[in-house]
């Protein structure tokens, strides 16, 4: 099988394809998640693939009333705002997403902290763009 | 394994002996031609001894994204014709809201390694063209791709680490009013601030603007309670709220630099360059503590090693506070104040105008205005006022003023920088 290359491209594709995939170095071990093309650590320049489990906790989040245009044409502005956060996955790494299942207008509803499962929408809100998202683990 | 010659330094010393800043706002009408030519002008005018600019051999010019901006790229040659420079080199650097401290930087370094003595630095920036959203868009565009993608915006990611301390800390939404209301109060004595008004001056406006137009008059108990009714002080990016951000301005700022040994030809007072260092640090998902800048640790450290200095030896200090969150970071990041501590110390009034370490005389970014590109030499302009003396209502009032520091940041942390200068 073909490896992809480690780079932004090979990244969103996989999320395209409902997977989250991070880079690991073949020297050193490190976990870079999005993939790398050379170790921060090592300068290694060998890889591999490997699939994130996708759960994890919330780090950090805001709620964003005044939006760029591209979040505005999916009809997101000070009356509809929404989530976005940082993830500290399980694996060790992190990942900055879309915060879906939360109460954007009530943000202060929202803990940080808590269990969170990395969901794959059928479409992207309806335009190209490769988003991450992660919701409240349901169990 | 790395290989190191010999520890960061200048090797030969740089004075600051003029500065200029045009007026700070929006200003459709005019460009940046307009605001650069305000603050060159008022630069000369500084220079104790006037300065021909014939003598000057090259200048720096911090510009983020006027290409976008205004649709107009490549502002060197522009800026080098407007001041009468052409053929002369003038440089343009780009670190997002850090572009002219590096302009600065490279201007420092150029005279330290003897390739010039007499170095303009600068920066211009036009924002009131585009609506905020766009405005808005143009400056994400400094975050990290992966920032973007995800919708994050510059308040969201400033948002979401304020979310992170106050998680850290025990602390809520609170803690910023502080930082808010303090900034404002120092912005009516800048006569070059956006809003030249402290929050109970907003207050009153709004009462006036009621009383005016027949409407009932609202009633506030104190500033935090205006700060906290959300039909003044609507959310950004929550915990963002409008009075959390820095506002979006038009403006052009300069300094004029020269070797050392020059600096008596100009003036009686130079002032010098102790310290500077820049470093980089990447996107919330690349970083280790999401409550510090890993940049602005990596800056200042230099900046203090360079000078021989400590954080303690820095009597006041601009710090970038694009957004309230940053600013109560920067105390900690710069070792003014231990690591959880910021929000307590600007609770305090420990950073007033007259309390023990002044921060933001200038009224910051967010009364000032902050017209990205030429920020930086605008707060190490202020330095420079403050410690020639100049700084009128909002002189810092300390016996011995003689050690300031200013703050940079760019992006959403990517580039930062400290710079300390020093009048001996
Ligand atoms: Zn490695």
């Amino acid at each position: 099988m073909e490896i992809r290359p480690f780079n932004d491209t090979s990244y969103k594709q996989f999320l395209g394809e409902g997977l989250l995939m991070a880079s690991q170095c073949k020297k050193c071990g490190t976990l870079s998640f999005p993939p790398r093309q050379i170790c921060a650590n090592c300068y290694g320049s060998e890889s591999e693939w490997v699939e994130l489990a996708g759960s994890g906790r919330l780090a950090a989040y805001t709620s964003v009333y005044v939006a760029p245009p591209d979040m505005v044409a999916q009809g997101y502005n000070r009356e509809h705002p929404y989530v976005v956060g940082v993830v500290d996955l399980d694996e060790g790494v992190r990942a900055v997403a879309r915060i879906v299942g939360v109460d954007a207008k009530n943000p202060e509803t929202i803990e940080i902290g808590t269990s969170m499962r990395v969901h794959f929408p059928e479409i992207c809100e309806g335009v190209e763009r490769h988003c991450l998202f992660f919701a409240p683990a349901e169990d | 394994m790395s290989i190191r010659a010999r520890k960061g330094g200048l090797a030969r010393g740089v004075a600051v002996v003029g500065g200029g800043l045009s007026k700070l706002g929006l200003f459709k009408d005019r460009d940046c031609k307009d605001f650069f030519a305000e603050a060159f002008l008022e630069m000369l005018d500084s220079v104790d001894r006037g300065v021909d600019p014939g003598d000057i051999e090259a200048a720096y010019l911090g510009n983020y994204s006027n290409d976008f901006f205004t649709g107009q790229a490549h502002w060197g040659p522009i800026i080098s014709d407007l001041i009468g420079l052409v053929p002369k080199p003038v440089t343009r650097t780009e670190g997002a809201c850090a572009a002219s401290t590096l302009a600065f930087r490279e201007g420092v370094m150029s005279i330290a390694s003897g390739m010039y003595d007499i170095v303009l630095v600068g920066g211009v920036e036009q924002m009131s063209r585009r609506t905020t959203d766009e405005v808005t868009q143009g400056l994400g565009m400094a975050g990290s791709p992966y920032e973007v993608a995800a919708g994050f915006t510059f308040p969201a990611v400033f948002g979401a680490t304020a979310t992170a301390y106050f998680a850290k800390y025990g602390v809520d939404r609170e803690i910023l009013f502080n930082v808010t209301i303090k900034s404002h109060n120092n912005a009516p004595f800048n006569p070059k601030a956006q809003f030249p008004m402290s929050v109970r001056d907003f207050m009153n406006a709004r009462m006036e603007k009621c009383r005016a137009k027949g409407l009932p008059i609202p009633e506030w108990e104190d500033e935090k309670a205006f700060l906290r009714d959300t039909s003044v002080n609507p959310p950004v990016a929550w915990p963002m709220h409008l009075f959390d951000c820095c506002p979006i301005s038009d403006g052009g700022s300069c300094l004029l630099l020269v070797a050392e040994e020059l600096a008596g030809s100009f003036t009686d007072a130079p002032i010098f360059v102790a310290g500077i260092g820049q470093g980089t640090s990447y996107s919330l998902h690349a970083k280790k503590d999401l409550t510090s800048y890993e940049a602005t640790v990596y800056a200042a450290k230099q900046a203090y090693q360079m000078a021989g200095m400590t954080p303690k030896d820095i009597q006041f200090s601009e710090v970038h506070d694009c957004f309230s969150m940053a600013e109560i970071i920067h105390l900690e990041d710069l070792g003014f104040f231990p690591p959880g501590e910021g929000w307590r110390a600007t609770a305090e009034g420990l950073t007033a105008l007259d309390g023990p370490m002044p921060i933001n005389t200038s009224g910051g970014l967010k009364a000032k205005g902050h017209p990205v590109g030429a920020t930086g030499t605008a707060q190490i302009l202020e330095v420079w006022l403050q410690l020639r003396g100049m700084a009128g209502g909002r002189q810092v009032k300390k016996p011995d003023l003689r050690i300031g520091a200013s703050h940079n940041l760019g992006g959403t942390g990517g580039t930062c920088t400290f710079t300390i200068l020093e009048r001996r």
